[in-house]
């Protein structure tokens, strides 16, 4: 009888605990116009398109106050915390700058030449030709999200918006059902939660109009949606992308996806992903391994998967000589269509991006929907608050949404994820029916299930590569590069259940990309039987999966990527300004 | 009393820190930061003002750098300085320690201040001493790596640690002394305060606003010229000893040591 | 040609050892740039004797200018140094590193308007002058600094220099008069050279044994101390004990804890994980004790054995009291 995490839920009540009424006396409270909470594309497109439409609007712009946008950001600054493959598509960068030429973005550029392989094994690489159309990228931009938001908040600063980076939005202010605003997150707290001698409480930022662009695992979205009731009846799934940037020898003329090694392909392992290599001009390369949340093998690590994808002759050749220059992690939204909240507002809030599950997975796209749900938040925002009006009826931005790509696109892939529950060889030929008949063929709706109710098992150790530092890496080492220098006397953000089955504990030991969980090494022995290694290290032939562990947890490493509240966990903002700090992911 | 710290502008931590093989000087155009040993400058300075045992008059946050500097600033503000001074002129870039701390004293000398608080170095720079060279421009007494401070009548009384043990200095007023991160635990600047940064006073200086002589500064007035970059010394591959015979492991191990005067 | 002049640290009737290494190099510099090697010292005592100030010699210099003033502060010596540099034309002022070394280099940089380099770990002489090597970056580079002008300032790294007798001449001991600058007597020492108890801070110890989650349980410090008080040393930590509780804060080496470069950094039970690495990468000596042939460690420390900690410490310890002469 299998565990699955779900039955082991973390200690916290989202509801309870991250929405409330404003608390600060009514002098303290800091008033802006609008807040944005999240500085990725979404956030500051909609902070863009918000100075853009108020600069048309004078008397509108006075209504709002000294302070008319600001943005909330946790990380160090917009970038920080942002992470994606990516191939964007142009047309929000056309609409949000409709006369900055696409030479002035800041992205790579569009590729002309598409690969999609399928790896049957280390060795083999079969090209999928002609290039299914999910993995057409013609036209699209290659980019990194972390430089797009840096530049992106430039602009946006430019423009007067007031970007307050490490600031976490910790709490909904909700007044008579209504959001009014977010109450930003204490700093210097010590280990247990004690105020240490720098202590800065929170502040409550009261808005006419609050849009939650918090990307993958939204906190404030999370809460919102169950506070609200507007979730869908089908949960949110996750993958988990695990990326790095290289400095290549020899320029990159081609955008490549990969399938199938290393990943089991049998329906026991439900492992679903594939990889991306982009280029980034003409001396790096952006790569990663995406696969879903969903899968049961205890043993199986992102990180690791990549390590090894990285010895396939077909991703050697492009990394031969060079240097690995940046590491990333996070998990993105696959429950597509069907798990969307089921109304993406309420009075006062607007929900934007990935938060609010608009990526469209098979196509591997969320960059540019993300954008234009905030250039819609704007618009509707505007509209209401007009001639002296409130953004209590925001349904506006709804229609708006549902009126768009992001609808069209995203419905026509409803149902081309779940297939792959059913294993690779049959998921895929589901979606490629799916594909052809322009979703339509077989319709139906196909529930999505929560990633963390599926069962894990211990399989049998993995062949990951041991790192050599050059072109394999540890968690550690990774992390590292990121620039993380959380204080080690933080808080521990995340919350977890610490005593579990070995299997749970193992599972998400090798799930982490951080190595924050860790199953310590007496634990693993008391529950090894059969002999034991060469040696002289306990056999890991015989684990009883099944006996209770108690885990030890490093949330210093984390680098916030959410795949803990994928599985069984729930990450919450940790103090401002902590965490990864990308540069190029 | 009136305070000035001295603020840099460094590449952030995180961003992989590189020289431009083509000017010889640290590549700046990826994301920069406050310096870490600025704030504990800041720092200090607040904890005079609230110690109550001096009046302070005004705290302002002075830099030299180039225009993307004034976000330091910005960040000094919200820490608690009143207002700051930005020094930013083309003539400026590629100054070395000498050229550096010349065009430094002459902003401060603008703002006569009692008391010149910095960081004891730079994330970038790693020179660990600009404050020793601004004093003698400035004629002030000056003390590095001090870790604490108390405020007496014209005076300051500071620790630091010296080559023989912890040394406790009087300091006449006014002075410049550059503080070490040991000092103090740097407050977290309130939302508000971030946010009211950018309305507070900050001053734009050329070069010529506060008499620079043109021919002290920059890539040319600097006195020394890094000639090369090289990479660091390759270190030695090391012997591994693997230990059957723990008496003979250990035997080996004290000889290594001894060879190497370790058992002195 | 008056080359190079060199400043020589003393406290209660000794000299300090950086600067000792200073005065040689500075020596075996003069003779390269084919010119005289001097050295200066400052001080109110009586124990700058004229026996001790002439002993200088036997490192190399050959003439040693005394002068009166307070000590254990930078800017008289800047006062010193300065006149010495502008009457005899000293084309180059030599420090051994530590404090002091950096605050007068620094001053004397804005006295004489002169070019400095700090942290160098080499200088060499080049066409009748002096290129001074330094690590940036965090030791991920070296750059070589040549001085434009006359006279440079070079200030060395701890421990870059090192001593070397040039046999048993006696250097010319000679008095000079400064006037101090009014600015240079506005700082006096209080108390000088406290010792502050037991906690020897880490970032000062010669030798380190730092223990690691190798060693299985708090009580394994124990044999971490033991092998440290044999060696003449303190006690370090990884951040993974210091959690854990065994160990204290203080004691934490690694990026988010203390940075060291002591000349010995025993390692025992540690993994060398590049959040530590980078703490104390630039040891002058690393030894590693580990008994996973496979940690990290093993590929940056100058002297790994694999095995096993619990047996090695303790007679290492012993091994190591014996040697000492218990």
């Amino acid at each position: 009888m299998a565990t699955a995490p779900a039955e082991f839920p973390p200690p916290v009540d989202p509801d309870q605990e991250f929405v409330q009424s404003p608390t600060d006396p009514e002098d303290e409270r800091i008033e802006v116009g609008v807040v944005i909470v999240g500085g990725g594309p979404g956030g500051l497109a909609c902070a863009i398109r918000l100075t853009q439409l108020l600069a048309e609007d004078e008397s509108l712009m006075e209504s709002l106050g000294e302070v008319p946008v600001a943005l909330v950001e946790k990380g160090k600054s917009p970038g920080s915390h942002l992470l994606s493959g990516a191939m964007m598509r142009p047309s929000a960068m056309e609409k949000l700058f409709p006369d900055l030429p696409p030479e002035d973005w800041p992205t790579y550029g569009t590729v002309d030449t598409d690969r999609v392989y399928l790896l049957p094994n280390r060795k083999r690489a079969i090209p999928l030709r002609p290039t299914p159309p999910p993995f057409r990228n013609h036209g699209n931009h290659v980019t990194s999200v972390a430089q797009l938001g840096r530049w992106l908040a430039q602009q946006a600063e430019d423009a007067g918006v007031y970007i307050l980076g490490e600031t976490a939005a910790t709490r909904l202010l909700v007044e008579d059902g209504t959001v009014v605003g977010v109450r930003s997150g204490d700093k210097g707290r010590g280990r247990d939660g004690q105020e240490l001698s720098n202590f800065e409480p929170g502040s409550d930022l009261i808005a006419k109009a609050t849009v939650l662009a918090e990307g993958t695992q939204g906190h404030l979205t999370g809460a919102a949606i169950r506070h609200f009731g507007i979730g869908s009846e089908d949960p949110q799934q996750w993958e988990l992308g695990v990326k790095e940037v290289w400095e290549v020898t020899r320029p990159l003329d081609r955008v490549i996806h990969t399938m199938g090694w290393p990943l089991h392909f049998g329906a026991k392992y439900r492992e679903f992903g594939g990889s991306f290599i982009y280029p980034m001009g003409e001396d790096k390369v952006s790569m990663g391994l995406v696969v879903g949340l969903d899968y049961r093998d205890a043993r199986f690590s992102v990180h690791d998967a990549l390590q090894q994808l990285k010895g396939h002759p077909l991703v050697a050749k492009i990394i031969e000589g060079g240097k690995r220059v940046g590491w990333g992690a996070k998990t993105i939204p696959s429950g597509g269509y069907w798990a969307m909240p089921e109304r993406l507002w309420v009075p006062g809030l607007c929900l934007v991006g990935d938060g609010a599950g608009m990526v469209n997975i098979p196509q591997l796209k969320g960059v540019h929907y993300a954008m234009h749900a905030g250039m819609f938040a704007a618009e509707a925002i505007v509209e209401r608050l007009k001639n002296g009006g409130t953004a209590h009826d925001l349904s506006s931005y709804e229609r708006r949404v549902r009126g768009s790509e992001i609808e069209t696109e995203i419905h026509r892939s409803r149902n081309m994820r779940q297939p792959f529950a059913k294993g690779f060889l049959v998921g895929g030929a589901l979606a490629n029916a799916m594909e052809i008949s322009g979703g339509r063929f077989p319709g139906g709706r196909w529930g999505t299930h929560d990633d963390a109710t599926v069962d894990v098992f211990v399989g049998k150790e993995r062949d990951y590569p041991k790192p050599d530092g050059k072109a394999t890496f540890d968690k550690l080492s990774s992390v590292f590069a990121t620039g993380n220098a959380t204080r080690d006397d933080a808080p521990n953000h995340i919350r977890l259940q610490q005593k579990v089955p070995l299997e749970i504990a193992l599972m998400w030991q090798n799930m982490c990309p951080a190595q924050v969980y860790e199953v310590p090494d007496e634990e693993l022995e008391a529950a090894s039987s059969g002999g034991g290694g060469e040696d002289g290290r306990p056999g890991r032939r015989n684990l009883d999966g099944k006996r209770e562990v108690q885990l030890n947890v490093t949330p210093s490493n984390c680098v916030q990527c959410g795949a803990i509240t994928a599985k069984g966990g729930r990450l919450t903002p940790p103090e401002g300004g902590d965490g990864p700090n990308y540069q190029q992911t | 009393m009136k305070i000035c710290v001295l603020v840099k502008e460094v590449p952030d931590a995180a961003v992989e820190k590189r020289l431009d093989q083509g000017t010889k000087r640290l590549d700046r155009t990826g994301e920069k930061n406050l310096n870490p040993f600025d704030t504990h400058a800041i720092e200090a300075a607040m904890q005079i003002r609230e110690g109550g045992a001096v009046d302070i008059d005004e705290i302002v946050a002075v830099t030299m750098g180039p225009e993307s500097a004034f976000r330091a600033l910005h960040k000094a503000v919200s820490l608690g300085a009143d207002r700051s001074v930005h020094l930013t002129d083309e003539t400026l870039a590629g100054s070395d320690v000498c050229a550096t701390g010349y065009a430094l004293a002459r902003v401060l000398e603008s703002e006569s201040p009692d008391l010149v608080l910095l960081g004891q170095q730079s994330d970038d720079g790693e020179c660990y001493t600009i404050g020793a060279v601004v004093a003698d421009h400035l004629k002030m007494p000056s003390l590095t790596q001090v870790i604490k401070i108390d405020v007496e009548e014209g005076a300051l009384k500071c620790e630091r640690q010296a080559e023989y043990g912890y040394d406790t200095v009087q300091v006449q007023l006014p002075a410049v002394i550059s503080v070490g991160d040991a000092i103090n635990e740097p407050r977290y600047p309130s939302l508000k305060a971030i946010m009211g940064a950018k309305k507070k006073q900050l001053d734009t200086k050329s070069a010529s606003d506060v008499d620079i002589e043109a021919g002290r500064v920059g890539e040319d007035g600097s006195r020394t010229a890094v000639l090369a970059v090289n990479p660091p010394p390759q270190k030695e591959a090391g012997e591994i000893i693997e230990d059957e015979d723990t008496g003979e492991t250990v035997d080996k191990i004290v000889s290594w040591l001894d060879e190497r005067k370790l058992l002195a | 040609m008056s080359a190079i002049l060199t400043y020589a640290l003393h406290y209660q009737g000794e000299f300090n050892k950086n600067s000792l290494g200073a005065v040689s190099e500075g020596a075996k510099l003069a003779k390269e740039l084919g010119g005289e090697a001097a050295a200066v010292v400052v001080g109110d005592g009586e124990d700058l004797t004229d026996e001790l100030c002439a002993s200088l010699g036997k490192y190399g210099a050959g003439k040693v200018y005394r002068a009166k003033a307070p000590e254990g502060l930078a800017q008289p010596v800047v006062d010193v140094m300065a006149k010495v540099i502008q009457d005899e034309g000293y084309k180059y002022a030599l420090f051994g590193g530590g404090l002091l070394g950096f605050e007068i280099g620094a001053g004397l940089t804005a006295r004489l308007n002169a070019g400095v380099t700090m942290e160098v770990t080499e200088v060499a002489a080049q066409d009748g002058k002096l290129v001074a090597k330094r690590p940036i970056l965090q030791d991920s580079a070296v750059v070589d600094v040549d001085y434009v002008s006359e006279p440079g300032i070079i200030i060395g790294r701890l421990n870059a220099f090192d001593l070397a007798e040039a046999g048993d001449d006696q250097a010319e001991v000679v008095d000079v008069e400064v006037q101090l600058e009014e600015h240079s007597t506005k700082a006096s020492m209080v108390q000088r050279g406290e010792q502050r108890g037991a906690d020897v801070n880490i970032e000062d110890a010669d030798l380190l044994v730092a223990g690691g989650r190798g060693l299985g349980k708090a009580e394994g410090f124990e044999l971490c101390e033991q092998l440290a008080e044999a060696l003449g040393g303190a006690v370090a930590a990884t951040r993974a004990v210091v959690d854990a509780g065994w160990y204290p804060y203080a004691a934490q080496i690694g990026q988010t804890g203390k940075t060291v470069a002591p000349k010995l950094y025993l390692a025992a039970g540690i993994s060398g994980a590049i959040q530590h690495k980078v703490g104390m990468q630039a040891s002058e000596n690393i030894v590693a004790i580990n008994k996973d042939p496979n940690a990290p460690i093993f590929e940056f420390s100058d002297l790994g054995v694999v095995g096993d900690l619990n047996k090695i410490l303790p007679k290492l310890t012993e091994a190591v009291k014996a040697k000492r002469g218990g």
